[in-house]
């Protein structure tokens, strides 16, 4: 320990100024953000709450789009990505799996496999939909329809599950980077123990390595959720519908998409002035669901975490 | 080495091991006497960890390991081709210097090597569970709460827990790599305590940086030092009369 010359205390005191900045630089963008945050929230409740009712989430769009409401959106909308989820988190997880526990990690496959799973997370989301139009619609859809069907269309056009699949394959880097990040938390203590009991690999990772490493994946999910629920491009060629009569369950039909709605209210509406209360409060519903979506498997994943290692890890 | 009729559950020959192209041990010959309490000991980094893992195929996990020689469990040769790691695994057991439970309930996590191994419902599970609970003398603490998580246990009872683990599947040899080293003086007490009752039934291998440890549990002794295993013997002539100027130097302290 040397004795601080004046020297020194005049850098100490440069150096704290530094911090003050910081402190002040960085708590100012926080601030902005927040603020942009709460104006886009304040204006969308504010302006969505006039014409929210139960029969605006209950009843279908009507007149033109506008009068009525937005729930066959909101049914697309949820059914869409749940048919996601359903496809994306085991297609995801599986990958993870296979390149963190199964692949030589310094292999040239490997390496290139990440670097392809890197490349789709950048690619732009309208391409994700002329891909799915050109492989899931064009592709499997018309494959499915000359083997199961005769050749007639039913699954070679837009449809539910053609616009899930999109989705899945555009979320599904989200869900492989998370699923490996778990899966690379788990303490090598962990899998040697159950090693060591004589279980295979495969037991292993079944049974200790993907118990531990499930709130990572949720975690994923919810993103992966997220993601899903707000994009439009990559359903507006391969299910999306501008407008359908009746709401219908099956999986090789169209649906309608809140954020497509929200679109197609905006731009194609027939009278502005009239529609544009009913844009507000699609946009409220819109935000709305992919919380309650986000919310629901953020519940998922707290209770997964406190079951058997208590409050807090 | 083991003399009278003690009978040999281990026979290591010429074994070396390799990290990389980094040598960490070998080659070492050495025998094990079944049903016995055989300690490992020297300084830190001397081979005897790598030594331990080596005679149940846990260093196979570790990418860029690579060994020469062989290891023979009842004349078998546990690195010969067509030996299944997992069922070397099951006979030659094992329990870490950190103790490790499964984030799962205390009996979960001592029947997890039952259950892996094809051991349902509707055999015996329970009872396996409890025999190996009070194996390692802690099914009195526990037998009120097996239902709740093993991470809200003690440290010590966390380490018993780990040995009655492995116990359950009944193993015939058991690898134990500095068992209490994580451990207070009590709960260090109790393991040395059920390390001598278990030589009764098990053949028990230990690493210890306690050379007191060594002494009070053993019945033979290993000094290992700089990756070569410097002299075998009982422990009682290996802590008196030891035949090696640098066992002698190391046990009295001199450096290490």
């Amino acid at each position: 320990m040397s004795i601080p010359t004046a020297n020194s205390f005049v850098r100490r005191r440069r150096s704290r100024l530094g911090d003050i900045a910081l402190v002040v630089a960085t708590g100012a963008a926080t601030v902005l953000v927040l603020a942009v945050l709460a104006i886009i929230v304040i204006d969308v409740v504010r302006g969505g709450s006039q014409r929210l009712s139960w029969t605006f989430l209950s009843m279908a769009p009507s007149e033109g789009m506008t009068a009525g409401g937005v729930f066959p959106a909101i049914f697309g909308t949820v059914a869409m990505v749940i048919l996601m989820t359903v496809a994306v988190v085991p297609a995801g997880v599986a990958t993870a799996v296979y390149l963190h526990e199964y692949a030589d990690a310094g292999s040239r496959l490997t390496r290139a496999i990440r670097i392809a799973v890197n490349n789709l997370a950048g690619v732009p989301s309208i391409v994700f939909g002329l891909f799915g139009l050109g492989f899931f619609v064009r592709f499997v859809g018309a494959g499915v329809d000359r083997a199961f069907f005769g050749g007639e269309k039913v699954f070679g056009q837009p449809a539910l599950v053609w616009a899930a699949l999109t989705m899945a394959v555009l979320t599904v880097p989200v869900v492989i980077v998370a699923t490996e990040e778990a899966l690379r938390s788990v303490p090598r203590e962990l899998r040697e123990a159950s090693l060591a009991l004589g279980a295979t690999k495969f037991q292993t990772v079944l049974n200790v390595v993907l118990p531990q490493a499930t709130p990572g994946i949720l975690t994923g999910t919810i993103l992966a959720i997220s993601r899903g629920a707000g994009e439009v491009a990559p359903i507006l060629f391969t299910g999306a519908a501008y407008y359908l009569p009746s709401l219908n369950w099956h999986p090789s039909s169209q649906f309608l998409h809140l954020g497509y709605h929200v679109y197609v209210l905006a731009t194609q509406s027939p009278d502005v002035d009239a529609s544009k209360p009913l844009l507000y409060s699609t946009v409220l519903v819109l935000l709305a669901v992919t919380f309650v979506l986000n919310f629901s498997a953020f519940v998922v994943r707290s209770r997964m975490r406190h079951r058997f290692t208590g409050a807090g890890t | 080495m083991p003399a009278e009729n003690l009978s040999s559950k281990l026979i290591v020959r010429g074994l070396s091991v390799f990290y990389g192209p980094k040598k960490a041990l070998g080659p070492v010959s050495m025998e094990v006497a079944e049903k016995r309490v055989t300690a490992l000991i020297g300084p830190s980094g001397c081979g005897k960890s790598t030594f331990l893992r080596s005679l149940n195929r846990m260093n196979e996990l570790i990418p860029g390991c690579r060994m020469e020689g062989s290891v023979e469990l009842d004349g078998q040769a546990i690195y010969g081709p067509g030996i299944d790691p997992v069922v070397v695994r099951r006979r030659i057991g094992m329990v870490f210097q950190r103790s490790n439970p499964f984030p799962k309930s205390i009996f979960e996590n001592v029947a997890y090597g039952l259950r892996i191994g094809g051991m349902g419902a509707g055999s015996d599970l329970t009872g396996r569970v409890e025999r190996a609970l009070r194996q390692a003398a802690l099914w009195e603490e526990v037998k009120d709460r097996l239902n709740e998580s093993a991470l809200g246990m003690s440290g010590g009872q966390q380490q018993r827990l780990c040995i009655a683990r492995a116990l359950a599947v009944e193993p015939e040899v058991l690898l134990m790599d500095e068992p209490a080293s994580a451990l207070d003086p009590i709960a260090t007490a109790h393991i040395e305590e059920l390390i001598n009752e278990l030589s009764d039934d098990y053949t028990v291998v230990i690493v210890t940086h306690n050379m007191q440890q060594a002494a009070r549990v053993s019945d033979f002794t290993a000094f290992f030092y700089m990756g070569d295993l410097v002299e075998v013997d009982r422990t009682q002539v290996l802590f008196t009369k030891p035949s090696q100027s640098r066992t002698e130097d190391y046990i009295t302290g001199r450096f290490g």
